[in-house]
């Protein structure tokens, strides 16, 4: 590539990123500004609306369970699909599509449908097992599963899944051995960004944890905003940052290793050691 | 340490197959096929896609498992076990190094699982890479190593366990050819120097015929026949081995009196005790030869060079006999003197051919 092509490329590359900046930016500065405004035009700049938000009880209850709902989602979505999905790769390629649509099809069904599908479900655990807002990690999980999904998916279809788990286990490795120490390493990149949509999707979740009268994050915001508009913009201000922190630091945790060369530095062969072959016949190639 | 020391020669385990049968919704794949290797010997199994090969040795890894039949190693019998307690060690066809290890941590993986301590997990792997040659590899990630490099680092691999039995799924069809060929030596010269008892799987006839005691050609499942290469090349069993391993002329003539009459020249039969009648004949391309002495007058056996091609120590001379070509083998100093268009006479060779009859025969040259 020559050097004004490239300085081309730099230059449109600036301002894709420019805009895309502008266009995610501003909108969280407006809200900033509007988080940071006094009672009346004329009132100077306060935080009182930042600093509301650790004074609400509920809300920085409703912040934990959050956190914690994400939490249980993301590791249970990882210890149902990820072992279902190499299951079903190794042993049984045919039923491949079916688990596909299974875990795709949340999708396709409306968040009201679904939680007055699940309502029974519901008032059964509340009364039967527990009435902890926890226990909404369970719907969620089937929320977060069509973009676990895909995540995974694509992380198992970048490993020759087959051969390395049968190398493994020639060398002596069971199951657990091979998915621990061989498969999941190898995904670790589609397993944190699976959790990563896990995590947004559970932050974000509004209509479930309405309609079954918990209290989370969104729903939190929503009746804080009835009573203060700024206090409840500092709050999805603060969650849309939180949710930016995370994926930076998912993005560096996951990152190749700095061991993990590059596979284009070239190498060169040792010096072959061959001995003598003894008297043989070498087939005419066909 | 020495790399004998590393390789830690142990005396191989007989490997036997007994009447081994699988097949896949209906499609046999393995028909009965029973093998049995001595200790210390190197197989290879040959023969096209689909004969059968590869799941004999899935079979006998304990990646698959079989319909009916025995897989018996030092007369234990291992048929019901599981891969990871056969005791084996494999070289796949794809890379299968693990990404995230560097080349001595894949070696000593095996290891590892097997509880075996760091200090001396770390040092086996370094004496199995040293083995190989890749000594001061060790440190290096797969993605860094080149395709005949990540083959000798799974080599590696696969002796560090010290397993009974040595499976080699075609090691090198991935690799180029200087690469392959090169490595097909080293893998010979390690298995010769560890002893260990190995069943190498290819479809490469070449590959099959330089590096193993005895080659097994399979066919629907079936082995067809199983010797030395020699034997394997010059005394083919069946039309089928001899059409598979090496170029083979087929030639109409009539047989009688234990041999076979082609165009006028006799020659002998592998099996000689076979009904008089039209059959065509298999004949190597090097054990043709051609006249170009004095005067040649026409007959049945002359004809005219219409290419040479050049092999290096050898060349492919093609003769046109009117109504079917032939293909002759030679040194190349011989073919130099039969360019393009030179009027040569066929001559064969008096070694034994197989024949095939006309009605299970494909169309045959002359």
């Amino acid at each position: 590539m020559n050097r004004s092509r490239r300085i081309k490329l730099q230059v449109f590359r600036s301002a894709v990123f420019l805009v895309m900046g502008v266009f995610f930016l501003v909108p969280i500065a407006a809200m900033f500004e509007f988080s940071t405004r006094g009672n009346s035009v004329t009132a100077p700049r306060t935080m009182e609306a930042w600093t509301n938000i650790i004074k609400t009880p509920d809300l920085v209850d409703a912040i934990i369970a959050s956190l914690e709902l994400a939490a249980i989602t993301s590791i249970a979505m990882l210890v149902l699909l990820l072992p279902t999905m190499v299951w079903v790769r190794l042993r049984l390629p045919r039923l491949n599509r079916i688990v596909e649509f299974i875990c795709l099809l949340p999708l396709t069904i409306p968040a009201i449908a679904l939680v007055v599908g699940l309502f029974p479900i519901s008032r059964w655990m509340r009364i039967n097992i527990s009435d902890s807002i926890l226990m909404l990690s369970f719907f969620y999980l089937i929320l977060v599963m069509p973009y676990s999904y895909r995540a995974l998916d694509a992380g198992l279809a970048a490993i020759d899944i087959k051969t390395l788990s049968e190398a493994a286990r020639s060398l002596g490795a069971g199951w657990g051995t091979v998915m621990l120490r061989v498969i999941v390493p190898n995904m670790s990149s589609a397993i944190l960004n699976a959790c990563l949509l896990s995590v947004a999707v559970v932050l974000g979740e509004y209509t479930f944890a309405n309609l079954l009268t918990y209290e989370n994050l969104q729903v939190a915001i929503a009746y804080v905003g009835l009573v203060s508009a700024g206090t409840s913009i500092a709050v999805a201000v603060a969650s849309l940052l939180f949710a930016f922190v995370l994926l930076m630091v998912l993005s560096f945790v996951g990152r190749p290793r700095e061991r993990m060369a590059r596979a284009e530095e070239t190498i060169v062969a040792p010096e072959s050691r061959i001995l003598p072959l003894r008297d043989s016949y070498i087939g005419v190639q066909k | 340490m020495t790399a004998t020391q590393a390789g830690e020669a142990r005396a191989g385990v007989e490997v036997r197959l007994e009447d081994l049968r699988r097949s896949y919704a209906g499609v046999t794949a393995l028909d009965g096929l029973s093998l049995t290797l001595a200790p210390g010997e190197l197989v290879a199994l040959l023969g096209p896609s689909g004969c059968g090969k590869t799941t004999a040795m899935r079979l006998v890894a304990g990646l698959e498992e079989a319909n009916s039949g025995r897989v018996m190693f030092g007369g234990r019998d291992v048929t019901g076990l599981p891969a990871n307690k056969r005791d084996v060690g494999m070289v796949f066809q794809a890379y299968s190094l693990f990404p995230h290890m560097a080349a001595w941590e894949n070696v000593a993986f095996g290891l590892q699982i097997r509880h075996v301590a760091t200090g001396e997990r770390k040092q086996r792997a370094l004496d199995m890479l040293e083995l190989v040659g890749l000594g001061k590899y060790a440190n290096r990630y797969p993605s860094q190593l080149s395709g005949g490099q990540q083959q000798r680092v799974a080599l590696a691999r696969a002796l560090a366990i010290r397993p009974q039995v040595l499976l080699l799924d075609e090691p090198l069809s991935a690799l180029d050819a200087k690469v392959r060929s090169r490595l097909r030596d080293e893998i010979r010269r390690v298995q010769l120097e560890v002893g260990i008892t190995t069943l190498f799987v290819t479809h490469d006839q070449e590959e099959a015929l330089a590096i193993a005691d005895r080659v097994g050609v399979m066919q629907s499942g079936r082995l067809e026949q199983l010797g030395p290469p020699t034997e394997i090349y010059s005394r083919p069993a069946t039309p089928f081995v001899a059409d598979f391993v090496g170029l083979t002329n087929r030639m109409r003539g009539d047989v009688g009196g234990g041999a076979i009459k082609i165009r006028g020249a006799s020659i002998p039969l592998v099996h000689p005790d076979v009904p008089d009648g039209p059959a065509i004949a298999l004949v190597r391309p090097e054990a043709v030869s051609l006249v170009t002495d004095g005067e040649i007058e026409e007959g049945p056996l002359v004809g005219t060079v219409i290419a040479v091609v050049f092999l290096g120590a050898v060349s492919r001379v093609t003769v046109d006999l009117g109504d079917a070509t032939v293909l002759a083998q030679m040194q190349t100093s011989a073919a130099s003197q039969t360019p393009a268009g030179t009027k040569v006479r066929l001559a064969f060779r008096n070694d034994p051919v197989l024949i095939q009859r006309e009605e299970q025969a494909a169309p045959a040259s002359a």
